[in-house]
C-alpha cells in the first residue's frame, strides 16, 4: 500500500503544501511541514471561521484590548482592569475526562496571567450526554474531578459554569472553561517580541513527547468512530501539573510587575513553533531558537517534537540581556526551570537551529505561520430539515395530565448543580459574594496585587455563561441572540451593568456546509444582540468537529458575559421569596414551547418557532433590573430562561426554603414556556409602589402573580408541592443520576 | 470443574513518557532531604484483589480485564498483575 | 503595638493572601514567611495557611513538613509561641507530629466547598481563649482530606484534656468525634479544617471567622508581653 505523503499525514491538504513551498520558494522539510501542519490547523488558525468572526463587533469604550490577543481586557475604573478569556478542551475530555478537563484549565489560566493579570476566577460551562449511560458518567465525573483537581489546587476559585445533559454530547463531551483575571492598569503586557538582541526565555516544565501534533489531530478530526482510531491517538494526552502552574503565576507576576520582561506568551497549541513565531510577528521581528537548548524530559526528542510539543505549564518571555540575571533569580526563588531558547533577530525569519551557530533547521518567515494561514469560505448550506422542524409545533404535545401530572413534570425538571460545584473551591480570595448556584456569580473587584484604593467603597464585577442548543438547533440566529440576552440578564439581575462579551463556539464538522451555515447564523445572531445591547466582544474560541458515530452536535455557540458593579453590600437579592412579599414578573410577554426544556426532556420534542426578542425592551429590562437589586427594591430575583416561569418558581422556593401562592398562569404552556426578557422578582410590600412606578416608566411590562410564603409551591391551577418535595427532588436529581448501577 | 483462589497484585503506573508531576516532586523533595544518586521515581497505585477461577492464565486474564475495564485507563496508564495461588476453594 | 503574624508560604500554598488580609483588617502585621526561610523569632504568631503545599503529592503535608522553616516553627511552639494551622496547614502541623492525629480523605470521596456550623468545644488554645465554649460559628470548609482520624487513644486523651477546640455540629467529611480542630496539650498550637479567614466578613456570608482571629491576636499581645 502506498503511503501517503508527509504532508497529508500531518493534516495538510495538497493546495496549503503547495502555498508552503510558494512561501519558501522550495520544499519545506520534515521540520517545517510539522511547524506549519500545526499552526495552520483549524484550532490554531481558525481558517474555517474566521471569514464569520470579523462580523463580530469587538469596539467599545471600555475594551482595553479585542479579540487577538491570549485575553480581552477591559478597563474597570480606579486603575484595575479586568481579563477575561473562554476556551474548549472538548476533544482531549473525550478520551481522558480528568486531564483533558485539568489542561483545560490550566491553559486558559495561563492566558490570563500572561496578559499580566491575576486569576481570579474559573466558570465551567459542561455538556455531556446522558447519565443513564455508564461511559458519559464516566466522563462527566472524571471533568468535574479534573476541574476540582486542578482548579483547586492552582488556587483559582470555580465560582460557577453550567451543567447540562443531552443525546448530541454522546462520544463528545463539551468542556467549556472560561477564566477572569484582574489586574492594575499598568502591568498590561501584550505577547509581543521587540528588541533584535532580546532573548526569548523558556520558563516552567521540561518538555516531553506531550499531544505532539495534538491541535492538527485531535482538534481537526473527529473521532470516537473506532477503537483503533482512538488508540491511534492515545499518546498525546497531556497530563496537567497545577503546582508547577502555581509557581509559574507567581514567577509571572512578579516579573510583569517588576517590568523585567518586554512580552510574554503562553505554550498551547502548537507550543514553541506558535509562542515563538506568533511574538516574533506580532512584533515585526523574527527569531533564531537553539533546539538543543530547551530543556527535555526524556531524552531523544526529535526536533519536529520539541518544536510542536504541547507539554503543558510553559511559558516564553522576551527578556532584555540586562534583565536576565534578574528574571532567572525571580524563576528560582519560586523554584521554576527558566532557560534562555532563542533570540529576536531582525528580518522576521523564524529559525531553528541545532545549537547556537549550529545547522539551521528550519527557516521561515515568522509571520507566515499564521498571517498566512489559509482563509476558507467554506459552502453553507441551509439544512433542508430546518423548515420541517419549525413546522412541528410543540402545542401538537398533550398536556400533562392535570395538577399532578403538570407538578410531576415540574419536578423532573429540577437539578441542583451543588453536587458539581461543593467539589470546586468556590471561595478563595474572599472575593465571593454571589456563589455559584445563582443566575450569576458576584465577585468582589479585588486580588492580590491588584487591590482598589483603600478609599473607596467596594465594588463587584459578575459573570454567567450560557449556551442552550435547543434553541439553536431550531435556529440558530434566533437562539444565540436569545442566549446572548439571556446571559447579559443574569448579570442584570445581580445589579450589574454587562460591559462585556466572550463566546466558545461549539460546533460540528465545518466540511459539512450544514454546519457552517449553522456557525455563520450564530455569528450573525450574535452581532445583532451585541450590537442591540452594547456589549463588545472581546474574545473567543471556535471549537469545531464536534461530532461522534457520524452525527453533528447541535450548534452550541457559548457566551460569557462580564458586568461591573459600582456598589457592593452585604444581602445581594438572589433567586428567593420571602414570606409576605409580593411577587411579579417584569418583561415581555412571549413566550413558546419550542426547544423548550420541557418538550425535549419529557416529551424528546425539538420542532416549533423561537418567541421574538425585542432588543429595545430588553436593554430597559436590564437597565430596570438592575436598579431594582442595587437600591434593594426587591428581596429575590431570579431570570426566566429553560424550564420556563415554572422552573424558576421551583428554584425560588427551593433556595430560599419558602413556598408561594401564584396565579394567573395559562396553562402547561404558560409555565414551561420560555421567552427572552423575563425576571421574577420578590417585592416587599413597602416597595411595591416603587417598583411598579420603575416598571411603568422604563417601558417595561409587569404582572403581579401572588405573594411569597408558606411551605407549598401552588401555581393555581398547575402546581402543589411541598417545598419539602420539591426540595428533595431538586437535591436528588443530580447524585441519583451518578449513583446509578 | 474445580476452581482455585488467586491474589493478584495489580500496579497502576502512568505510561513511560507520560508527565508524572507527582513522582517528579517527590524526587526533588528527596535529593531536598539528603538522598543523593535517587532518580526515575514514578509515583502509582497499587491493588490486592483474590479471585476464582479454573487455572492461573485464566485468573490472569480476568485481572487483566478488570485492569483494562476499571483499574487503569489505557490513554495514561499501564498496569502489570503478579499472581500467587491461595489453594483450592470448593 | 500592632501583632506581628508570620504567615508561612510553601510552594502551592493558596491562602495566604487571604489570612494576611483578614489579620490586617483586625490590625495586625501581616508577613509573608518564604518556607526557606530558617527563622521565625521575631513574629508574635505564625498561621500555616491553606492551599496546596507542594501540590498535596504523596500526601498533603507530607513533603512540607521537610522545609527548612519547619524547624524555626517547631523551635517557636516550643517556646510557647501561638501557631495556628488552617486546613492544609492543620495537614502539615499533624504531618509534623506538633499536632496528632491525621487527616484522611472525607468519608464521602469528594472534595467539599461549602458553609458549615461547628461548636467552640473548648476555650483553652490560642485560637478560642476567651470565646464562650458552646457558641456556634458558621465557617466554610475546603477540603478533600479533613477526615480526622486518631488512635482511640489519642481521641480520649483529647477530650480529657479539653484539647478539641472546634467540632462540627453536622459531621461533613466523617472526622472521629466530629472534630474540626484541635490542639497541643500547651494549647499554644491549633490546627482546624474550617476557614476563620474567609468567613471575615458580611460581604462573604459571614463574619464569625472574625472571633477566632482577634482570640488568636490577643493571645500574641499576651505571648509578646509574657517574652519581653
Amino acid at each position: 500500500m502506498q503511503a501517503q505523503p508527509l504532508h497529508r499525514e500531518l493534516g495538510l491538504t495538497d493546495e496549503e503544501a503547495a502555498s508552503i513551498e510558494r512561501i519558501l520558494g522550495r520544499r519545506p522539510n520534515h521540520l517545517e511541514l510539522a511547524m506549519y501542519a500545526v499552526m495552520w490547523s483549524e484550532h490554531c488558525s481558525y481558517k474555517s471561521s474566521k471569514v464569520h468572526l470579523r462580523r463580530l463587533p469587538t469596539q467599545g469604550p471600555g475594551v482595553l484590548v479585542g479579540p487577538g490577543e491570549n485575553a480581552g481586557v477591559v478597563d474597570a475604573g480606579d486603575g484595575l482592569a479586568v481579563a477575561i478569556r473562554i476556551e474548549s478542551h472538548n476533544h482531549p475530555s473525550a478520551i481522558e475526562p480528568y486531564q483533558g478537563a485539568a489542561t483545560g484549565v490550566g491553559g486558559i489560566i495561563r492566558d490570563i496571567f500572561t496578559m499580566g493579570a491575576r486569576p481570579i476566577a474559573l466558570m465551567d460551562p459542561l455538556r455531556f450526554g446522558p447519565l443513564d449511560d455508564p461511559h458519559n458518567r464516566w466522563v462527566a465525573a472524571g471533568v468535574v474531578s479534573g476541574i476540582s483537581g486542578y482548579g483547586n489546587a492552582v488556587g483559582v476559585p470555580t465560582v460557577g459554569g453550567e451543567l447540562e445533559v443531552s443525546g448530541c454530547y454522546a462520544g463528545n463531551p463539551l468542556v467549556n472553561v472560561l477564566c477572569c483575571g484582574l489586574m492594575p492598569k499598568d502591568r498590561l503586557v501584550l505577547g509581543r517580541a521587540s528588541g533584535v538582541g532580546n532573548l526569548a526565555v523558556l520558563i516552567g516544565s521540561a518538555t516531553g513527547r506531550d499531544g505532539i501534533g495534538g491541535v492538527s489531530v485531535l482538534a481537526s478530526a473527529a473521532f470516537g468512530d473506532d477503537e483503533a482510531t482512538e488508540a491511534a491517538k492515545r499518546p498525546n494526552v497531556q497530563v496537567g501539573d497545577p503546582f508547577e502552574e502555581k509557581r509559574l503565576i507567581e514567577a509571572t507576576l512578579e516579573l510583569l510587575g517588576k517590568h523585567l520582561v518586554v512580552g510574554i506568551q503562553d505554550l498551547g497549541g502548537a507550543g514553541l513553533t506558535c509562542a515563538t513565531s506568533e511574538t516574533a510577528s506580532r512584533g515585526g521581528v523574527g527569531m533564531d531558537v537553539d533546539v538543543t537548548a530547551v530543556p527535555l524530559r526524556e531524552p531523544g526528542l526529535e526536533p519536529f517534537e520539541v518544536m510542536t510539543s504541547e507539554s503543558q505549564e510553559r511559558m516564553l518571555a522576551i527578556v532584555g540581556p540586562a534583565q536576565l540575571a534578574q528574571v532567572l533569580e525571580v524563576c528560582q526563588r519560586w523554584e521554576v526551570q527558566a532557560s534562555v531558547v532563542g533570540k529576536v533577530t531582525a528580518g522576521g525569519r523564524l529559525r531553528v537551529l541545532a545549537g547556537w551557530g549550529g545547522e539551521v533547521l528550519a527557516d521561515v518567515p515568522a509571520a507566515s505561520l499564521h498571517e498566512d494561514a489559509p482563509v476558507y469560505n467554506r459552502p453553507m448550506r441551509r439544512p433542508a430539515w430546518l423548515d420541517e422542524r419549525a413546522a412541528d409545533d410543540p402545542a401538537r404535545l398533550p398536556p400533562p395530565a392535570g395538577l399532578q401530572g403538570t407538578t410531576e413534570d415540574l419536578l423532573a425538571l429540577l437539578v441542583d448543580p451543588s453536587w458539581a460545584y461543593r467539589q470546586y473551591d468556590h471561595q478563595l480570595f474572599l472575593n465571593t459574594v454571589v456563589a455559584p448556584g445563582a443566575d450569576a456569580a458576584v465577585l468582589r473587584l479585588s486580588a492580590p496585587g491588584a487591590r482598589p484604593p483603600a478609599d473607596r467603597p467596594p465594588r463587584g464585577l459578575a459573570l454567567s455563561t450560557d449556551g442552550n442548543p435547543r434553541w439553536c438547533a431550531l435556529d440558530p440566529r434566533a437562539g444565540t441572540r436569545l442566549v446572548v440576552a439571556e446571559s447579559a440578564l443574569n448579570v442584570a439581575c445581580t445589579g450589574a451593568r454587562p460591559v462585556a462579551l466572550v463566546n466558545c463556539l461549539n460546533f460540528g464538522n465545518p466540511e459539512h456546509p450544514e454546519v457552517m451555515w449553522q456557525l455563520s447564523e450564530a455569528v450573525d445572531g450574535m452581532a445583532e444582540a451585541c450590537l442591540g445591547l452594547g456589549l463588545p466582544v472581546v474574545g473567543g474560541n471556535v471549537s469545531l468537529y464536534n461530532e461522534a458515530r457520524g452525527r453533528d452536535i447541535d450548534p452550541t455557540p457559548v457566551v460569557g458575559v462580564l458586568g461591573l458593579l459600582d456598589r457592593l453590600a452585604p444581602g445581594t437579592p438572589t433567586p428567593g421569596f420571602t414570606p409576605g412579599s409580593r411577587v411579579l414578573l417584569v418583561g415581555g410577554a412571549a413566550t413558546s414551547l419550542a426547544g423548550s426544556r420541557w418538550a425535549v426532556q419529557r416529551h424528546g420534542h425539538l420542532g416549533g418557532r423561537l418567541p421574538p426578542l425585542d432588543l429595545d425592551l430588553h436593554a430597559r429590562l436590564l437597565a430596570l433590573v438592575a436598579g431594582l437589586v442595587n437600591d434593594r427594591l426587591v428581596d429575590g430575583v431570579h431570570d426566566l430562561s429553560d424550564g420556563g416561569l415554572g422552573l424558576a418558581v421551583a428554584e425560588m422556593a427551593v433556595k430560599s426554603g419558602t413556598g408561594c401562592h401564584l396565579g394567573g398562569v395559562e396553562g402547561h404552556q404558560g409555565l414551561f414556556g420560555e421567552g427572552p426578557s423575563r425576571v421574577l422578582v420578590s417585592v416587599p410590600p413597602r416597595h411595591l409602589a416603587a417598583v411598579v412606578a420603575r416598571a411603568s416608566s422604563a417601558g417595561v411590562p409587569y404582572a403581579e402573580l401572588g405573594t411569597g410564603g408558606g411551605d407549598r409551591v401552588v401555581v393555581e391551577g398547575l402546581v402543589d408541592v411541598s417545598v419539602a418535595e420539591a426540595t428533595a427532588a431538586w437535591r436528588g436529581a443530580l447524585p441519583a443520576a451518578f449513583s446509578a448501577p | 470443574m474445580s476452581v482455585a483462589g488467586y491474589e493478584a497484585l495489580v500496579e497502576v503506573q502512568l505510561r513511560p513518557g507520560v508527565a508524572d508531576p507527582q513522582g517528579a516532586t517527590i524526587e526533588h523533595a528527596l535529593g531536598a532531604l539528603g538522598f543523593n544518586g535517587v532518580s526515575k521515581v514514578r509515583a502509582g497505585k497499587a491493588f490486592r484483589l483474590q479471585v476464582d477461577a479454573p487455572d492461573a492464565s485464566a485468573a490472569r486474564r480476568l485481572v487483566e480485564e478488570i485492569c483494562a475495564r476499571l483499574l487503569a485507563n489505557p490513554v495514561i496508564e499501564v498496569s502489570a498483575v503478579s499472581l500467587e495461588p491461595l489453594g483450592e476453594v470448593a | 503595638m500592632a501583632a506581628r503574624v508570620g504567615v508561612v508560604v510553601f510552594p502551592g500554598t493558596n491562602c495566604e493572601h487571604d489570612v494576611a488580609e483578614a489579620l490586617e483588617g483586625l490590625g495586625a502585621q501581616a508577613e509573608l514567611v518564604w518556607h526557606t526561610a530558617t527563622s521565625v523569632a521575631a513574629m508574635d504568631a505564625l498561621v500555616l495557611p491553606g492551599g496546596f503545599a507542594h501540590g498535596d503529592y504523596l500526601r498533603p503535608g507530607a513533603i512540607a513538613r521537610f522545609s527548612p522553616v519547619m524547624a524555626a516553627v517547631q523551635d517557636f511552639a516550643a517556646a510557647g509561641g501561638p501557631v495556628v494551622g488552617i486546613c492544609n496547614g492543620f495537614q502539615v502541623l499533624t504531618e509534623a507530629h506538633l499536632l496528632p492525629g491525621a487527616l484522611q480523605k472525607n468519608r464521602g470521596l469528594s472534595f467539599l466547598c461549602q458553609m458549615t456550623e461547628v461548636e467552640v468545644a473548648s476555650d483553652r488554645s490560642v485560637l478560642t481563649a476567651g470565646v464562650e465554649v458552646g457558641r456556634r460559628l458558621r465557617l466554610p470548609i475546603n477540603h478533600f482530606e479533613g477526615n480526622y482520624t486518631a488512635d482511640p487513644s489519642v481521641l480520649a486523651e483529647l477530650e480529657a484534656q479539653s484539647r478539641v477546640v472546634l467540632r462540627y455540629v453536622d459531621n461533613p467529611n466523617g472526622s472521629d468525634a466530629a472534630i474540626a480542630g484541635i490542639c497541643n496539650e500547651a494549647g499554644n498550637v491549633v490546627g482546624l479544617m474550617p476557614h476563620p479567614e474567609r468567613a471575615s466578613s458580611e460581604l462573604l456570608g459571614s463574619s464569625d471567622g472574625l472571633v477566632l482571629l482577634q482570640a488568636l491576636l490577643a493571645s500574641a499581645g499576651r505571648a509578646l508581653a509574657h517574652n519581653r
